[in-house]
């Protein structure tokens, strides 16, 4: 399943144009990241990828789905959409209630409903809270009955909305984890993130849109390393790219592991 | 001169067992930027709400010790005159921005109106506020109209605007690009210049080691560590905690590991303290 974007524009009723003819392809399974400074246009372009906003012009494709033509529930079969702020999705008494709410929406039964919600809460370490009030828990733990509620949908594509705003390291390498995961399960990922180092070690695709723009699309290892392009949207390359460039390192580093091995041929 | 002066504060939300804030003491100095840093559930926003008032008089629960600000304490004041000293910025703006004001100048100015400033100042002081924050291009947007990372900024000016002697930040650049980050850490440095004192929940490690004056590490409610950015962000005592840890300083401790980085030498913590030390390994 195929996401296809053609030369999209949107302008919010108030007036404000946020995106001025974006177009790209991302194809089943990969794992992108979308960055770029505040007001340029992320969240509105991922809006558009479950239906939540409509083209002004161009079109949204999902697989073989015109956005335009299918309703924002029937699209929730293919793309999933954890929001950034886990309070704004969770509603029901119960977590195992709120990771059930998804699948059993869509008609599965009762056994493949469990097991799909017993497998998202594994995935999210959450297995000994079904029974907990979401609101019990920490904000942290929230973000992680958000993101099962989501992978319990099992949709082709799911998105993250600045997934670990928030978060501390720990629960940042529990949501890398997620990501991973994901991707062995050949599902698309795309992540919407200021986290930039979080995207350099998770996303091997990055698309930096500018003023409603893209203005780099490609792996991530060459995106992340146009310092001076990224800055027009004010990204800065992960902390270890930037170290690598100014130690005159000639390979863009994303990684420590990256970072390490250069810096050891440099010495050798 | 100690401003804020906490002693053996112990705090417990209502129909919970456990303590979030547990025996803490702390001071922090007129004009001092404290950070405090801490893995998720170590107490960093009950924290905010001990210094801000909302503990106890909004979230009601048990306080025991005592939060003394400018020499008056929380439990003997009410919330109304508390706000007048002591400003906090949320970390979700969604929860802070009023949802009464249909423009983000209105908003900033909202906190004025109910303290009772006079219009003339409420408009002078709100557009001072707007520029020193850089949203003055925003001022007629509607506040829900804005990304997160602008939403932020209206929230953090929203509070500015009321000049608190004693700021306190919960996040407040989660949401922001880099230059946006920068632009807040550097406002924040030239108010307490200006004397004002600001205590900051951060996980930016980086942005921390360059402009704090001081960093306290939270771990279980109690207070972990205290002390010199630098003798806290790069201590071992904060690795496999859940802390975060710039990967300047991860990445030079793993080269001590490899034999490359010199046992003896400090580790960095900022990206021009991580090229000075990189660069003698390679020469």
């Amino acid at each position: 399943m195929n996401i296809e974007v053609k030369d999209l524009y949107y302008t919010y009723p108030a007036g404000v144009k946020a995106l001025l003819g974006v177009s790209l392809t991302i194809k089943t399974g990969e794992q992108v990241a979308i960055v770029g400074q505040n007001g340029s246009g992320k969240t509105t372009l991922v809006k558009h990828l479950n239906g939540l906003l409509q083209p002004t012009s161009g079109s949204v494709l999902i697989g073989d789905w015109d956005t335009k033509k299918v309703s924002v529930a029937k699209m929730a079969r293919r793309v999933g959409y954890v929001f950034q702020n886990p309070d704004e999705q969770l509603f029901c008494r119960t977590v195992g209630e709120e990771i059930a709410f998804g699948p059993r929406n869509f008609g599965f039964d009762a056994q493949k409903t469990e097991s799909m919600v017993n497998d998202a809460l594994q995935l999210v370490e959450l297995s000994d809270k079904k029974d907990t009030n979401p609101y019990d828990l920490s904000s942290t733990w929230r973000k992680m009955v958000a993101l099962a509620s989501i992978i319990s949908m099992d949709t082709e594509c799911v998105i993250l909305d600045e997934p670990t705003t928030g978060q501390d390291a720990a629960n940042v390498a529990r949501i890398a984890h997620v990501v991973s995961e994901l991707q062995k399960r050949g599902k698309t990922v795309i992540t919407i993130t200021h986290d930039i180092d979080f995207c350099a070690e998770n996303f091997e695709r990055v698309i930096a849109l500018s003023k409603g723009q893209v203005l780099l699309d490609g792996p991530a290892g060459i995106v992340l390393g146009k310092e001076k392009i990224l800055a027009q949207t004010y990204v800065d390359p992960p902390q270890l790219t930037r170290l690598g460039k100014r130690l005159g390192l000639r390979k863009t580093v994303r990684n420590q592991e990256e970072f390490l091995t250069a810096i050891k041929k440099l010495i050798l | 001169m100690n401003i804020v002066n906490l002693t053996q504060v112990t705090y417990t939300y209502p129909l919970t067992d456990k303590p979030a804030l547990s025996k803490v003491d702390l001071q922090v100095k007129e004009g001092e930027f404290l950070a405090i840093i801490g893995p998720n559930g170590s107490g960093k926003s009950t924290l905010c709400y001990a210094l801000a008032g909302f503990v106890p008089h909004f979230f009601k629960g048990e306080l025991e010790g005592t939060v003394q600000v400018a020499g008056v304490e929380t439990k003997s004041s009410t919330l109304n005159e508390w706000v007048m000293n002591v400003g906090l910025v949320f970390q979700n703006p969604f929860n802070q921005i009023s949802g009464a004001k249909y423009s983000v100048y209105e908003e900033i100015a909202f906190g004025l109106e109910n303290m009772g400033v006079p219009r003339e100042e409420i408009k002078s002081r709100v557009d001072q506020a707007l520029i020193l924050t850089g949203i003055d291009d925003l001022a007629d947007r509607s506040p829900y109209s804005l990304s997160g990372g602008q939403q932020q900024r209206v929230a953090l000016t929203s509070i500015l605007v009321m000049q608190p002697k004693v700021l306190v930040l919960d996040e407040p650049t989660s949401q922001m690009d880099p230059v946006g980050t920068r632009e807040v850490f550097g406002v924040i440095r030239s108010l307490t210049g200006r004397g004002m004192t600001v205590v900051m929940v951060e996980h930016k490690m980086e942005w921390i080691g360059q402009f704090a004056d001081r960093v306290v590490g939270l771990y279980d409610g109690k207070i972990f560590i205290n002390g010199k950015p630098r003798e806290v962000l790069t201590s071992a005592r904060l690795v496999g905690r859940g802390f975060g840890i710039s990967r300047y300083t991860s990445t030079a401790r793993e080269a001590v590991k490899e034999g490359i980085w010199p046992k003896d030498r400090e580790l960095p913590v900022t990206l021009d303290e991580a090229i000075k030390g990189f660069k003698k390994i390679s020469k």
